[in-house]
């Protein structure tokens, strides 16, 4: 079985698994890294979303092979240290809202919030309405109110 | 003998005018302290009283908390020696809050901060016969006592033991924040009197309940205790367990509902593929075992299954809706004086949640142990048992925090599955369904017609009369053992389970004379189950549609009309708190309107208003692979509870219930064809998603009125859909009646059915921003 090494949450890695096993599996069946979710293995809920070296991308999508040494995952286990503190930005104003409520989806949004505030400093502005309105990660608790107030929130401290 | 008893506080305001009830408990022979509740009996609900309204006497919440009644004493809160107090909630904990409720309970009665409260997931305990059933938003109703009488007996034990210790008298010494401090100065905290507060034998020991106006905790918006753990991916499901050997397993399912497999050609061929290792038929299709997740939905695609047919065969919308009119139940003659009259139209509806159905499974040759989040164990349990052929004490089901329920987790479905597979291969399973799997043979909410009447003369409504009609509804979980149970007690007469449950939790709220509300259920062939709210949403989105339409038959405002009309205080306080916070009445543009509704259950009181916005460059704004469609630019909800006992929870809980509504009315819904369901995706079956959520939102949580918590996590999802039904009915002049809205219109392109599942996307890194 090919042997293959990425960097994941800031630690060197190797899984042998088949070339074409996605990444979601790697971590979550092979690594025990679970905090990325299925919720549809089409890369339609975002329930799976991590960062690849600091952009949103969805792992159920990803095949292993698609990796290479120096690629840098990071899940929502790694992403406080991203900014070297107990809990990202993000994080805290998850909780100050109190956002989550089964929590299921709740990583992916994360993950998802924390890339697009990275995207629009990247260029250059404020994260709109617009935005908010385009975040596809399906919260089916209905939590999307306080989602979009903890990301404003959060990239204020970001 | 309490602090609290030997003061004279007056009495509790819901208490009787002699004095506060006082409630006997135990405390348990057990090494620490171990505190136990046990009640005082229900007050019996009249069984005798003809009425047309039967929630006045007596509803689903009622009938749910007698049931709990006779064996709620054997709830425990124990107290630790690192001063933390442990409870093993007999409840399932899915989004809605109960852990961090409960928590608050426990911390108020016993004077404990919330931080060094456990609340966990009680495994499956037979003994607690109907005690262990997570439904109806009844949880806090039923259990708000008992875990307070448990908690209140053991902070009285801790006094005694803090008063030998210290050498003073218990109404010398005060306990706050977890530590008991005397007289002098000293103090000791809880965790140094865990063992000597212990008893080592069982004794029977009265409390009375801290009174309301001292309350600290509950009443008190408070965060989730588990909101750490969900937000850095430390919450653990089902599926996030390391059961050893316990691998990833998938079922290879048919193409349509409940088909059956016929032959399999390639067995041998896929048990060979990388990663599997297990090939097996099923009762409900061909299940895999491998490595990884993948390499299972690989496996599951590679089988060349023959299928027999399944028991929906051939039936589509429109062949099922013909059944729904043949089985309506006839209205009165018609009336002689003017009437409204419609029909309303409700289509199959999925209440899948985000974490898919699951189960962990480890089925030996003398026992069994299963890892689910289940609403049901009892029932579950003994479902397995008997499956098994084993006792019911070798089967050991644990409760694990629950992605969402929604009403699908009131069933076990993966449970059993699981079990299934495990026997049959001989090893631990890790089984997931796939979501095309839960979409398609996941249980739906039942499509259902409503038709509704009001004859009216001059100002006065004189009668109202509902019609629903529905494809059954599924209540095998354990409800109706619970109706069984107590149909004796129940003023209904003898009628089955799906109408006991139908009348109990169906009111009229308003005076509208004399009224009639009957369920006919016709055609068993699909898998169905409530789904959050139950008939709720549909039959109170028919009523409130027809209500603004009687009331522009009248010539009044829908607002005044519902306000003129509604019966009890409580009801027109929430009705015109959002009238008044959401400017009711404000002149809107062409096509842009407001709607309000009204809905009572659960011993609780709600009304919405929305603001609608369905102007042409609104419903058509482009939305790649969803639904725009009109948006809710505006929605106002207020909730009398009675007494919410975590006011930020209850937030949550609306905006879910506010979310749910609008997907209910616009957008959700399962399209059947030939014999299947062809949602397949998120991307195919519109639950709100951003795009859709209103950019404003106010949740209004009313203050304390009956003093006693009513139900919470359903409770808005009715007027929810019923104020935008009717928004749209008004912005765009013509009355809906068909729901969702959008349903003739199908706005994806169906999945193949063969293989069942959609193959695995390789293109993640193309779509990296």
């Amino acid at each position: 079985m090919p042997e293959h090494t990425f960097r994941l949450n800031g630690r060197q890695v190797a899984v042998d698994v088949a070339d074409d096993v996605r990444l979601l599996w790697v971590l979550r069946d092979i690594l025990g890294v679970t905090g990325p979710k299925y919720g549809c293995g089409i890369n339609v809920c975002k329930a799976c979303t991590s960062h690849l070296n600091g952009k949103a991308v969805n792992p159920c999508a990803v095949p292993i092979k698609n990796l290479g040494p120096t690629d840098e995952v990071t899940t929502i286990e790694g992403l406080p240290a991203t900014v070297g503190a107990d809990l990202h930005p993000m994080q805290q104003a998850w909780i100050d809202q109190d956002v989550a409520q089964c929590g299921y989806c709740q990583p992916g949004q994360i993950m998802a919030a924390v890339a697009l505030v990275h995207r629009a400093a990247e260029e250059g502005r404020e994260i709109t309405d617009s935005d908010l309105d385009g975040i596809r990660n399906i919260c089916r608790c209905g939590t999307y109110f306080r989602i979009r107030a903890a990301i404003k929130a959060g990239a204020e401290k970001m | 003998m309490t602090r609290r008893a030997l003061e004279n506080t007056g009495p509790e305001p819901d208490g009787p005018a002699l004095g506060r009830r006082r409630f006997l408990g135990y405390v348990l022979a057990a090494p620490t302290l171990l505190a136990a509740a046990e009640l005082a009996p229900a007050a019996e609900a009249a069984a005798d009283i003809p009425s047309p309204e039967i929630t006045e006497l007596v509803d689903l919440n009622d009938v749910m908390t007698a049931a709990a009644l006779p064996t709620s004493g054997l709830i425990t809160v124990q107290v630790h020696k690192d001063g933390t107090v442990s409870f093993a909630l007999p409840r399932a904990e899915v989004g809605q809050g109960i852990t961090t409720s409960t928590a608050m309970l426990i911390a108020e009665e016993m004077d404990v901060p919330l931080e060094q409260v456990r609340v966990t997931l009680a495994d499956a305990r037979p003994e607690l016969v109907f005690n262990q059933l997570t439904g109806g938003s009844n949880t806090t109703i039923s259990t708000y006592t008992p875990i307070r009488v448990a908690a209140a007996i053991a902070r009285a034990r801790l006094l005694g033991a803090a008063a030998t210790e210290l050498g003073a008298a218990v109404t010398d010494l005060t306990l706050e924040a977890g530590v008991v401090t005397g007289p002098t100065g000293r103090s000791l905290g809880i965790g140094a009197l865990a063992e000597k507060s212990a008893s080592v034998r069982t004794r029977q020991v009265a409390v009375e309940l801290k009174p309301r106006e001292r309350f600290t905790v509950i009443g008190r918006p408070h965060g989730r205790v588990d909101a750490l753990d969900a937000v850095t991916g430390r919450k653990k499901f089902a599926m996030d367990l390391d059961v050893p050997d316990a691998m990833p397993t998938m079922v290879c399912r048919p193409p349509t509902i409940n088909g059956k497999v016929g032959s399999v050609a390639n067995a041998d061929d896929v048990r060979a593929m990388p990663g599997v290792t297990d090939v097996a038929v099923i009762s409900t299709g061909v299940a895999v075992r491998a490595r990884t997740f993948g390499q299972c939905i690989d496996a599951v695609r590679a089988l060349r299954v023959s299928w027999r047919p399944g028991s929906a065969a051939g039936k589509s919308d429109a062949s099922v809706l013909e059944e729904l009119r043949a089985a309506e139940p006839p209205l009165g003659p018609p009336p002689l004086t003017p009437s409204v009259e419609a029909t309303f139209t409700f289509n199959f509806r999925s209440n899948s949640a985000l974490e898919p159905n699951c189960a962990i499974a480890d089925v030996r040759p003398h026992r069994a142990e299963i890892w689910s989040s289940l609403k049901a164990p009892i029932v579950a349990k003994e479902a397995i048992a008997a499956k098994l052929g084993l006792p019911l004490g070798a089967v050991t089901v644990h409760v694990t925090e629950g992605g969402g329920s929604f009403g699908r987790k009131l069933f076990f479905d993966a449970a059993l599955e699981a079990v299934e597979i495990s026997r049959k291969i001989g090893k631990p399973v890790k089984l997931m369904w796939h979501r095309a799997d839960d979409s398609r043979q996941g249980r739906t909410h039942p499509m259902a017609t409503s038709r509704v009447r009001i004859a009216y003369l001059g100002n006065t409504v004189l009668s109202y009369e509902q019609r629903h009609t529905s494809v059954a509804t599924d209540l095998s979980h354990g409800l109706g053992e619970i109706f069984t149970a107590l149909a004796a007690k129940l003023p209904v007469g003898d009628i089955g389970f799906s109408e006991t449950f139908f009348q109990l939790s169906q009111s009229m709220p308003y005076d509208f004379g004399a009224n009639s509300r009957l369920l006919n259920e016709t055609d068993k062939g699909f898998n169905t189950g409530s789904m959050r709210n139950v008939y709720s949403p549909d039959v109170t989105c028919a009523r409130e549609l027809l209500v603004d339409r009687l009331a522009s038959e009248m010539g009044k405002d829908p607002f005044r009309f519902r306000r003129d009309f509604l019966r009890g205080d409580r009801s027109v306080a929430v009705l015109e708190k959002v009238a008044e916070a959401g400017n009711w009445g404000r002149p809107m543009p062409a096509d842009m309107a407001q709607g309000i509704a009204f809905h009572s259950e659960y011993h609780a009181v709600s009304a919405v208003l929305v603001e609608i916005d369905c102007r042409p460059e609104t419903v058509n704004r482009p939305i790649r692979n969803g639904v725009a469609g009109p948006r809710i630019t505006k929605a106002v909800i207020a909730v009398d509870v009675g007494l919410a006992v975590n006011p930020r929870g209850l937030e949550a809980q609306m905006m879910g219930c506010v979310m749910d509504g609008i997907a209910l009315a616009l957008t959700s819904s399962l399209h059947l064809r030939d014999g299947y369901f062809l949602e397949a995706s998120w991307d195919n079956y519109f639950y709100t998603r951003q795009w859709n959520t209103p950019p404003e939102l106010e949740i209004i949580v009313m203050p304390t009125t009956t003093g006693k918590p009513g139900g919470a996590g359903e409770l808005g999802v009715a007027a929810s859909m019923a104020a935008v039904a009717c928004a749209y009915g008004r912005a765009t002049g013509a009355m809906p009646t068909s729901f969702p809205i959008n349903h003739g219109t199908l706005s994806f392109e169906p999945k193949p059915t063969v293989p069942p599942i959609p193959e695995s996307p390789t293109d993640g890194l193309d779509h990296v921003r």
